[in-house]
């Protein structure tokens, strides 16, 4: 199993090159810049920070391209959007009212025997909720895939083998963040995933996202609507067992005991991970859980914040 | 809770030393304790009043001395989440004299010059609102609009956000009274900041300014068609803006309130998004109007206005001090404009009429006008 590594954002604190010299990955790199959307070549900071070849895939552009070129596919691709969205509204409605009460609850007090079974009850609700949710995207996903195999198609395939050449010609594959449904969308497009897992790949913020199970937006404090976490969507699956949090300090009240011990235990068995600036977390040998990297950090049933790997 | 200036006064007159003490344990004023706020002066005088903004009480307050000592002390009740704008009138014989309070460092500036701000407990600055080393800033760029309605040139402050790129098209929202905007409210560190947080989309802010704002303000024809037909126009040839009403704007505040929803009025379905702040939205149900004649123009406007509203806009953002005088005339707005079934969203705040308030409101309407990727972006 190749290395994987998460990170928090890069632009201030870049902390990529002494991970890849560390991994002993000296040679030149690819990396998607996707969720930068129209700004995806502007690479030069991350280029000089790596002091190493960069292999920009561009596969926002690459996308625009196919789009053009495939207005069938741009079709089918928008009405499969317009479909996730109209999910992802209906989703939300339901959430409403399942997570106050779970909240409401945790903040309460009173005898354990009883507020407990409630407790676990409802959190129970807010999950059920969230796996029908995943389901239904999966769904979503799996009939696009089925009736379009997008990448047998001349205008998607005609990028595949130069996209293989470059990843296959490189040390490791970087993924920054950005617009994460942007970026998610555009690796779905090209199959990139199958093209990167037997590569190292370090990934940051969204990057980090668009590869676990579920993908998961936050915010505790937003300055319109209630501050629900959602689960967007199935991600590209590379990893298991860890929900990334990037720029938790500034999105989330980690502070707040009941929403820390919610979000937790909400999205248990996986783990909670805050990725800040200067932050990063490795998966482990053979795959199975995840090594502590730089000031990583976990949240737990408790509703504390403690070092990764003290949760246990 | 005993007030600290009544531990003080606990013993009848108070020594110098003990006043000195005082002073030295509290270094700003004025104190707020839950909802008492105490204010101090110690100098030479006659008396000493606080003068402030707040419609609803004595807008002139005396200060009481300390029997035998230049030690004068007010408290007054404030309820939370207050902001509070004042000045001291310090007299001394025949002479007044209105001063920033030497005590307090806190300040806010507005076109007559400054005021002394207090605020209760809940009501610190935003942090939003203060420069932030990692926010990208935006640039702001000088443009020049020939007017042919008011025969002469016009300029216009461009915000153009941080990562401006001519191959994207960008919301428009243009701002009255542009230049107080950014000298009064700090609009490109709020700009810079929400953009940055992605609460906000990135757009192109027009800083607008009349040359008499009294007169080009309330609904006057030229005004709305200065705006429409060449403000706007100019700025799509030349900047990359998006066409579309969801992405075109209006902003002001007081009579710059009055002039953005009635530039709306005139050009139906034209500005999708309108802000408006501590509008001067005057009316008449009968009589005249008392507010003098600057304001026959806007009750003419707000009278008719109410009578046949239409439908100008998509979405109002309405916002007022619950201390100033516009508050009845503002409340009294949101029901009309729910009416004519656009969607409002009206907010208050225990703040005056003045640039702070109008700057600590901005978050909250900005981010429901033109929302930013905040769920979706993780860079």
């Amino acid at each position: 199993m190749e290395s994987m590594i998460l990170f928090g954002p890069q632009r201030l604190h870049p902390i990529l090159r002494p991970e890849l010299d560390r991994l002993g990955l000296s040679g030149g790199v690819a990396v998607i810049t996707a969720g930068w959307q129209e700004r995806e070549r502007e690479d030069e900071e991350l280029q000089k920070h790596l002091d190493r070849p960069l292999s920009n895939l561009c596969l926002h552009s690459r996308a625009e391209q196919v789009f053009s070129s495939d207005p069938e596919l741009f079709a089918a691709h928008r009405a499969r959007q317009d479909r996730l969205q109209a999910i992802q509204q209906l989703y939300r409605y339901r959430l409403d009212f399942v997570l106050e009460p779970a909240r409401e609850l945790m903040r309460r007090g009173g005898n354990p025997e009883l507020l407990d079974w409630e407790r676990d009850s409802a959190i129970e609700a807010i999950r059920l909720l969230d796996r029908e949710h995943l389901m239904r995207m999966a769904e979503v996903h799996e009939g696009f895939e089925r009736q379009w195999r997008p990448t047998r198609r001349a205008s998607v395939a005609d990028h595949l083998s130069e996209l293989r050449e470059i990843v296959d010609q490189s040390s490791a594959v970087l993924i920054a963040g950005g617009h994460v449904a942007v970026l998610l969308n555009r690796m779905r497009l090209f199959g990139v995933a199958d093209m990167i897992r037997e590569k190292p790949v370090l990934a940051w913020s969204a990057g980090a996202m668009a590869l676990a199970e579920r993908i998961v937006l936050f915010h505790d404090s937003p300055p319109q609507g209630a501050g629900n976490p959602e689960v967007l969507d199935v991600g590209l699956g590379l990893y298991r067992g860890l929900i990334p949090l990037p720029h938790a300090k500034r999105r989330l009240r980690l502070e707040d005991p009941v929403r820390v011990a919610l979000f937790a235990r909400r999205f248990s068995p996986d783990t909670c991970v805050p990725l800040d600036e200067k932050m990063s977390v490795r998966r482990a040998a053979l795959g199975v859980g995840w090594e502590p990297g730089a000031g990583s950090l976990e949240l737990t049933a408790s509703g504390r914040v403690v070092p990764l790997g003290d949760g246990l | 809770m005993t007030l600290k200036i009544h531990k003080l006064l606990a013993d009848g007159k108070p020594s110098k030393e003990a006043i000195d003490t005082f002073m030295e344990e509290n270094p700003t004023f004025p104190l707020v304790e839950d909802t008492s706020v105490t204010f101090v002066y110690r100098g030479e005088a006659d008396g000493v009043l606080l003068q402030h903004f707040i419609y609803g009480l004595e807008t002139s307050q005396p200060f009481e001395r300390a029997e035998d000592t230049d030690f004068f002390y007010l408290v007054l009740e404030l309820p939370p989440q207050s902001t509070l704008q004042y000045k001291l009138n310090v007299i001394r014989g025949s002479e007044h004299r209105w001063i920033l309070d030497p005590l307090n460092h806190e300040r806010a500036r507005d076109p007559f010059g400054a005021n002394s701000v207090v605020r209760t407990v809940g009501s610190g600055r935003p942090e939003w609102t203060l420069p932030d080393s990692e926010a990208r800033p935006g640039d702001l760029v000088r443009v020049s609009v020939q007017s042919e309605v008011f025969n002469q040139e016009r300029h216009v402050v461009l915000y153009l956000p941080a990562r401006f790129r001519r191959n994207r098209r960008y919301p428009l929202l243009v701002v009255h009274d542009g230049h107080d905007y950014l000298r009064f409210s700090d609009v490109k560190t709020v700009f810079d900041n929400l953009i940055h947080r992605l609460e906000v989309a990135p757009m192109i802010v027009a800083l607008t300014n009349a040359n008499e704002r009294l007169t080009e303000y309330p609904d006057n024809p030229k005004h709305a068609k200065h705006i429409t037909e060449e403000v706007v126009p100019v700025l799509e040839k030349d900047w990359p803006l998006r066409s579309e009403a969801a992405y075109r704007g209006l902003m002001g505040a007081s009579f710059g309130g009055v002039a953005s929803l009635s530039t709306a009025w005139r050009y139906p379905g034209f500005y999708g998004r309108l802000l408006l702040q501590s509008g001067s939205f005057a009316f008449t149900d009968i009589g005249s109007n008392p507010r003098g004649p600057a304001f026959d123009p806007v009750v003419k406007f707000v009278n008719a206005f109410r009578k046949a509203p239409g439908r100008p806009s998509e979405r109002v953002f309405v916002s007022c001090g619950t201390y100033e005088t516009l508050i009845y005339e503002n409340r009294s707005m949101v029901p009309l404009l729910q009416a004519t079934g656009m969607d409002v969203k009206y907010v208050e705040a225990r703040d005056g009429h003045n640039w702070v308030n109008w700057r600590d409101r901005l978050r909250v309407g900005l981010s429901w006008l033109f929302p930013g990727p905040l769920w979706m972006v993780y860079e």
